[in-house]
């Protein structure tokens, strides 16, 4: 609506890729049985005692890096409150002294993010009501899992520079691809591995103050984001032209009813009591980890979509970001394979070709991908380009040099897709001219339609390993001679 | 009514040397202490639980080591007890209180577990004020430890029944946890000696917490020695607990017998008031020293005084976050109600005794929005100054001498309604506590009516090995009389 401005800052709570979690050596595993994945210190029993995993600094250092923030000494603080899924009624979360600070995220249409903090948790176990229509206060009776208590979090918050939903989306999708291209999250929206909570508000346009906020939670794809902030938005706007105030409160989006509804009051928020937790010393990074964390990042997503775009020819028709970069790259960079892109184009190989089988069939199995030698990729390029190889055939290549390695041209002859020498080649277009006299004679006449046909006749008796533009000059050839 | 010496078992080195050449078994020195505990439990109720079996069975194991030609460790066969605050696997650790009542830890605390791999047989679970908050042991859900020099009076606390069980002679080693003075303000007041080490010197792990940054594991024993080697045996860093520090156990034993000479001792003068028995004895200690060939002086380090107030604003604040697990979700007592909150309610309502109500309801307090700053950070710059007067005092000294409590044990139900009457007792334990410091505690002398006067030796951080060289030459010069086991 037009008078007034929206105002948006994020909060993303993106769960750690650690092999263990944050504060013992329990997996840190997604769906799993059940309260398997638990011992004494993460079930908070009496007498245990949190120890910082070193991995999950590391990680939590990478993505400060990667935002841009300033790494510093820190400390953890407890979150006092009672919740049953929180084993032990206290989060251990990090408070004034966080591990990153005053970093900023650019978007692909250049306006950059400030963010104000990213900060190390530990998650809390996970409540499930049984009865009374899954809500707590009628229910049945709950079922607390904690093999998700403990799993190490990073939370990232933004500063309130968001001025629309689709930049809060565009906000959230590019901080994906980056917590996923430094590793440090499998970036899994539906499986809660990234959590959204947006704090909204509006003011007039041109005015300096902010508005009330209100803090919008249950965001659970980028399209609830979305909605939810543009409901939030109108909501407000009416809320002010029929004079009245927005109450800061804590609002809960229900995507049945496309609205968003109020959760507890500000008078009603929790008093957390943070304090220093006395159970861990404080984090001061040091060298090593300092240096795992840089050398840990690389370059950022879009300064790769923007090298491998470069590569390709501009104006794609592919194209689906304002920064010209495609959906193949987009897929190409968020799997780190561009890398193996650009080393194959280096060798020689087609920058269009290496892109699509690079997002299409390396893609299905990006671990096996990343161990491809770019020059063998590149070989097998070139033969398909040139005509030696068919795509099917490229493909199979393809598959068994990511499955088994070695060299593509002597894989492609293992499979029988070795190119024929001219003189079989030349008997066999001979043999099809002998037993098709009248398709041979309409050829001769100019008929192109047949022309596909004869091919086609090479290609059977070859079982397809003869080279269509090859045999094609051959049957041109005959006509001229 | 006078308590008659108790036969002594020998010293934990006697024990140990014996069961170790396979002069005595583990077995018959156990029996021994079982037939202490049985004659005398009745009368003291040191114990929340004796676990016979348990023991029975440790004790085999090491007899049967020693009969395979291996070395049980340096406490082979010593009967040992453990604060009910200590976890142990699949035995009941309650914290005398009744939320947690037939608890069953699934792990051992580390010092449960070093114990054992020392070959120490450990005979049961000691009384403690609810949770460690108290000072006589009266705050126990399960009824209050007996002093075994009077049984009308207290045997202080929280670690009541540890000190009660090492100074009745049930065992010649026994183990407490420190937050402001519980250990060594009952080893003051049972005769025996107890030692608070350096904050991070002996692992927490599995030691049920009640303010983190305060809590110390320490022993008892009936002399300096004993208590020195049950200290090494326990001491290390533990990966498990990250204020754990990085260093291995002193070696205390070593230097014990070096004795005093040259080193300075500090009196805190702020700490004896005129005419109080346990200040005379801390005179009459010094003088001890002084003969010994030890420089003394007297030192005013008024800081000392903030420790009390800020400890009751610390200890509460970490207290009611540490407690706040007793929920009724997952474990201890539940007692059920229509939603969460309210079985929660009632569960820590019926759950919890007055002083730990009464402590969370301090800490939730002093941490709560608008207050922090005026009451915890307060606080927290008060300990400050307590640290920075004691680093001033240690330039001049190498250790401080103060009495370990204001007063002998006092009879029962004489300060249960006066919370900070029963405050006090800490007043000289908590500076210490709240420094991280070693401090270590010797019965010196018998007040009038025949009751043991401790004297508390404070050392700066790590300095656990002058400190007990010091608490050694304190017990040589000290009248035998004044120090346990004692028959009741
Ligand atoms: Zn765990």
């Amino acid at each position: 609506m037009t008078g007034y401005e929206t105002v948006v800052g994020l909060e993303v709570h993106c769960e750690l890729a650690t092999a263990t979690k944050l504060f013992c050596g329990c997996r840190n595993a997604f769906g799993d049985e059940p309260n398997t994945n638990v011992c004494p210190v993460c079930l908070g029993l009496p007498g245990s005692l949190p120890v910082v995993n070193r991995r999950a600094v590391e990680l939590a250092l990478r993505i400060g890096a990667a935002l841009n923030c300033k790494a510093q000494r820190s400390i953890f603080h407890r979150k006092n409150y009672f919740y049953p899924d929180m084993p032990k009624d206290y989060q251990i979360s990090q408070y004034d002294e966080p591990i990153n600070v005053d970093g900023w995220l650019e978007l692909p249409d250049g306006s950059r993010v400030g963010v104000e903090r990213a900060h190390m948790e530990e998650d809390t176990g996970k409540t499930t009501h049984v009865g009374g229509g899954g809500r707590i206060h009628e229910a049945g009776y709950s079922l607390v899992d904690y093999n998700r208590a403990g799993v190490p979090l990073v939370e990232i918050v933004s500063r309130p520079d968001i001025r629309s939903a689709a930049q809060a989306r565009a906000y959230v999708d590019e901080l994906r691809s980056i917590l996923v291209a430094t590793g440090a999250s499998d970036g899994r929206m539906e499986e809660g591995s990234l959590r959204v909570d947006a704090n909204v508000s509006v003011r007039p346009a041109g005015a300096t103050e902010y508005g009330t906020r209100c803090e919008v939670k249950n965001l659970n794809s980028l399209r609830s984001l979305e909605r939810a902030i543009d409901y939030e938005v109108a909501r407000q706007i009416e809320l002010l032209e029929a004079g009245e105030r927005v109450s800061q409160e804590t609002r809960h989006w229900d995507e049945g009813d496309s609205s968003t509804h109020s959760m507890r009051s500000k008078e009603e928020a929790n008093d957390y009591r943070y304090f220093p937790e006395p159970d861990l010393t404080p984090l001061v990074p040091d060298v090593a980890l300092l240096t795992a964390a840089a050398e840990g990042v690389g370059a950022m997503p879009a300064e790769r979509r923007h090298r491998l775009s470069n590569l390709l020819a501009a104006g794609s028709e592919l194209a689906t970001r304002r920064d010209g970069s495609t959906d193949q790259v987009v897929t190409v960079v968020d799997l780190g394979l561009d890398e193996l892109v650009h080393g194959a184009v280096a060798a020689g190989a087609d920058p269009r070709l290496a892109l699509a089988r690079a997002a299409n069939e390396a893609a299905a199995n990006p671990d096996a991908a990343k161990l491809l030698d770019p020059m063998a990729f590149a070989a097998l390029l070139k033969m398909e380009s040139s005509g030696q190889l068919s795509a099917t055939q490229s493909k199979e290549v393809l598959a068994e040099l990511m499955s088994k390695g070695g060299d593509p041209g002597q894989i492609a002859r293992r499979l029988g897709y070795e190119q024929m020498d001219n003189a079989s080649l030349g008997s066999m277009v001979d043999e099809v001219i002998a037993a098709n006299p009248q398709e041979w004679r309409r050829y001769r006449e100019g008929d192109d339609k047949v022309a596909q046909f004869l091919l086609g006749q090479v290609m059977k008796s070859s079982k397809g390993r003869a080279n269509g533009k090859l045999v094609a000059e051959a049957f041109a050839f005959r006509r001229d001679a | 009514m006078t308590a008659s010496p108790a036969p002594e078992l020998g010293s934990l080195a006697g024990i140990a040397a014996s069961v170790r050449a396979g002069e005595r078994s583990a077995r018959a020195v156990l029996a021994v202490s079982l037939d202490r505990v049985r004659e005398l439990e009745g009368d003291l109720h040191c114990f929340n639980e004796v676990t016979v079996e348990a023991a029975e069975a440790d004790a085999d194991a090491v007899d049967r080591m020693v009969r395979a030609g291996l070395d049980p460790g340096p406490l082979a066969g010593v009967p040992v007890a453990l604060k009910d605050n200590l976890c142990t696997v699949g035995i009941p650790t309650t914290c005398s209180s009744k939320i947690l009542a037939g608890w069953l830890p699934p792990y051992d605390a580390t010092v449960v577990s070093r114990l054992r791999d020392a070959g120490a047989v450990a005979i049961g679970k000691t009384n403690l004020d609810e949770f460690a908050m108290g000072s006589s042991t009266e705050n126990s859900a399960f009824g209050p430890t007996r002093n075994p020099w009077d049984l009308g009076r207290v045997p202080g606390g929280s670690s009541g029944g540890s000190a009660a069980a090492v100074a009745a002679g049930m065992v010649p080693l026994a183990f407490g946890s420190d937050t402001g003075g519980s250990i060594r303000q009952p080893a003051a007041l049972c005769g025996i000696v107890g030692v608070k080490p350096t904050y991070g010197v002996v692992s927490r792990y599995g030691l049920i917490a009640f303010a983190s940054s305060l809590d110390q594991i320490g022993p008892f024993a009936t002399t300096v020695a004993d208590a020195a080697l049950g200290l090494e045996v326990i001491a290390g860093h533990d990966p498990m607990d990250s204020t754990s520090l990085d260093r291995p156990a002193p070696s205390l034993l070593a230097t014990l017998d070096e004795g005093v000479s040259g080193l300075r001792v500090g009196i805190v003068a702020d700490f004896l008031s005129a005419g109080s028995e346990c200040g005379d004895a801390v005179v009459a200690a010094a003088e001890a020293l002084a003969a010994a060939g030890a420089k003394v002086d007297q030192v005013r380090i008024p800081e000392l005084l903030l420790g009390l107030p800020a400890y009751y604003v610390i200890a509460p604040a970490e207290a009611s976050s540490n407690l706040s697990r007793y929920d009724g979700v997952r474990y201890g007592l539940r007692v059920d109600g229509p939603d969460a909150e309210t079985m929660n309610a009632r569960t820590r309502g019926e759950g919890f005794g007055a002083e730990v109500k009464r402590r969370i309801m301090m800490g939730t307090y002093a941490l709560s929005a608008g207050y922090y700053d005026a009451y915890y950070g307060q606080a927290q710059k008060a300990r400050t100054l307590v640290i920075r007067a004691f680093e001033a005092a240690y330039r001049d000294f190498d250790v401080l001498l103060t009495p370990t409590t204001p007063s002998v044990a006092f009879p029962f139900g004489s300060k249960v309604d006066d919370p900070i009457e029963m405050y006090m007792c800490d007043l000289c334990s908590i500076p210490s506590s709240l420094a991280g410091h070693p401090a270590a505690s010797v019965p010196f002398a018998l007040s009038p009516e025949g009751l043991p006067i401790g004297v508390q030796v404070l050392a700066p951080a790590l300095g656990e090995a002058v400190m007990m060289r010091v608490a050694a030459s304190l017990e040589a010069a000290a009248p035998r009389e004044a120090r346990g086991p004692v028959t009741p």
